[in-house]
């Protein structure tokens, strides 16, 4: 790019991704600061020297062992799963160009809580339950998908959406059927709590397993980002541009399903992100997923983080994060909606 | 190089709308097809960009069927330029004529400064310069059409296939991409135009094609096949087909339908 057009559009791009790292900077600090246990500035930079500060009000070890077995793995894990399901909605929505399109509406995060939900009715391991969660979440959208390309009818994207809806409740229903048969004074209550959404109980074993999944779907999300803006223009027209439309749709549903189930096995159901993020980001940024992907994942992350930094504070009893994500999303919602009528004109 | 269709049937599903098509295209040509709503025009471009398969005979680019072709490689031959095109996301206008060159890179990388030079002088060469940081959604029809034909131009492919691209254009715009395409023919680009405009076949057409009925009926020189018997079988009303000559250097023919 050397016109001053594009060098202009090049410079605002690395302005807007500037602030947000530095607001994530400064929002991981606070995280880690601010909890049932403050911690002081003290407290937080002892942890680099060798020995313990005099005014330090906790003691080295504690600060470090409440820093790297709990705050930082949970900040880490708020940070990936805001950052996934921001990145896989954004990819979703420009796929299917649909701005209603979410990976809740598609089946995935069902699909996905039908897996968790079974790996901890076996008391499978993390391992086996997030295999579970990314096998049943990939079922479920390429059954959406399948079933949508079957029943005729009216256009394909409101079919899409009606059949993720109706997948959705499918799988939904059974969880239903497994909560039923968990036993009512061990697995159904974590299955119960795991399903509104949390990261409270999130370990560095967890934080391994969810990264490690959510950051190859987002490398190959954004390795996809020109094929989906021609994917955007619609299936007839990147095909006549010579994309591989076949290949990209099973990547992106891929990718994104990886995303999505890796954050539903460790977080829970955690609504809104996937469907908001993208689209107050479209609405900042445009719809070229060039910018509108990182920028997603940025954002998004630090919607979680602060989302959850909401659900620890707030009360003294730890909200769940769903709760949280539902009450911020919604009125956000109804205001994108408002403001951006052209983003839904089709 | 040549694009030839050879006993070509094509349609929507199993359903043939159009069969046993003969046509070659050469570099430097432009063939206009006429030939009333439903006659199986749009089938035709279509199945030639790979959007349908064809259910019979074949089509040949540079002597190598046209399913042998991968999409890629068939996008730097041949760049469609669609009837209608509905956008949902507001993409600006650079963007969207960026896109033309998507063959041209690898599947997981993205424009070089080689690819927006060229999707801002395809802009130019339509005269849409002005419009590159404006909305998609947020121009009229016809700037869209405009852009539509800018981005087949930044597709820098031997072959254009337009289905009806002056459908929606005023008469500046018609002008304007019509001598566009006489400038691309003439620097050996071979076009394929769907038209419902007699006149612009008389204007720049090196080869008419008639289409009625399912079947390609006729195809020659403009000036013997656009006719008014000619173009009241094909659209069954019956047409005036006069010559102007005055103030003109060459006279020239109008084509108008009759309102009985």
């Amino acid at each position: 790019m050397t016109s001053p057009a594009l060098d202009g559009i090049r410079t605002r791009s690395w302005r807007r991704t500037l602030l947000l790292i530095f607001a994530l900077a400064g929002s991981i600090v606070v995280s880690l600061r601010f909890g049932a246990h403050p911690l002081s500035w003290a407290d937080l930079l002892q942890v680099w020297s060798r020995s313990a500060s005099a005014s330090a009000v906790t003691d080295r070890a504690t600060v470090i062992s409440l820093l790297w077995e709990i705050r930082l793995p949970r900040v880490l894990a708020a940070l990936a799963v805001g950052a996934g399901l921001s990145v896989a909605g954004a990819s979703y929505q420009g796929l299917f160009r649909n701005s209603l399109v979410s990976p809740d509406i598609l089946g995935a995060s069902a699909g996905a809580a039908l897996g968790a939900a079974l790996g901890l009715l076996f008391s499978l391991s993390i391992a086996g339950i997030q295999g579970l969660a990314f096998s049943c979440g990939l079922g479920a959208v390429t059954l959406t998908y399948v079933l949508s390309r079957t029943v005729g009818g009216g256009h394909f994207t409101l079919r899409l959406v009606l059949t993720g809806m109706v997948v959705s409740s499918l799988f939904m229903a059974g969880v239903s059927v497994i909560k039923t048969l968990a036993d009512p004074y061990s697995k159904l209550p974590a299955i119960t709590f795991w399903l509104m959404g949390g990261l409270s109980s999130v370990t560095r074993a967890d934080v391994a397993l969810l990264a490690i999944p959510v950051i190859a779907g987002i490398a190959a999300l954004l390795a996809l980002r020109w094929p989906l803006n021609a994917m955007a223009l619609g299936d007839e027209e990147a095909r006549a541009l010579g994309v591989p439309t076949g290949l990209v749709r099973l990547l992106v549903l891929v990718s994104a399903t990886l995303v999505t189930s890796a954050t539903v096995a460790v977080g829970g159901m955690i609504g809104w992100v996937g469907l908001m993020v993208p689209h107050v980001t479209r609405f900042w940024v445009g719809p070229n997923h060039r910018e509108l992907l990182p920028v997603s994942a940025l954002l998004g992350a630090l919607f979680l983080l602060w989302a959850d930094n909401l659900a620890r504070w707030m009360f003294a009893v730890e909200f769940p994060l769903g709760v949280v994500t539902c009450a911020c999303g919604v009125p956000v919602f109804l205001f994108m909606l408002r403001r951006s009528q052209r983003s839904w004109a089709a | 190089m040549m694009l030839e269709i050879d006993h070509l049937t094509c349609g929507y599903g199993r359903r043939p709308v159009l069969t046993g098509v003969d046509l070659a295209v050469n570099g430097g040509e432009l063939v206009c097809l006429l030939g009333p709503n439903g006659s199986g025009k749009t089938a035709l471009l279509k199945t030639l960009a790979g959007l349908l398969a064809p259910l019979g005979g074949q089509v040949r680019i540079d002597g190598r069927s046209l399913a042998e072709w991968p999409a890629r490689e068939r996008a730097r031959l041949l760049a469609y330029v669609p009837q209608a095109h509905a956008p949902v996301f507001s993409f600006k206008v650079r963007e969207v004529v960026v896109m033309g060159r998507t063959a041209q890179w690898p599947l997981w990388s993205g424009p070089t400064a080689h690819d927006w030079h060229a999707a801002e002088a395809a802009l130019a060469l339509v005269q849409m310069e002005t419009f590159a940081d404006r909305l998609y959604t947020e121009i009229s029809g016809g700037e869209r059409q405009m852009t539509m034909i800018a981005r087949a131009l930044a597709q820098e492919a031997r072959f254009l296939a337009l289905d009806e691209p002056a459908s929606s254009l005023d008469f500046g715009n018609q002008a304007r991409v019509l001598m566009t395409l006489r400038r691309l023919v003439k620097s050996g680009i071979g076009v394929l135009m769907a038209t419902h405009h007699p006149e612009h076949a008389l204007r720049c057409a090196s080869r008419v094609a008639i289409m009625r009925d399912g079947r390609l009926q006729r195809a020659g020189p403009p000036d013997e096949i656009v006719t008014a018997a000619s173009l009241e079988a094909v659209y069954r009303v019956p047409f005036v087909v006069a010559e102007l000559s005055a103030g003109q250097p060459k006279p020239f023919r109008v084509c108008v339908p009759q309102l009985n």
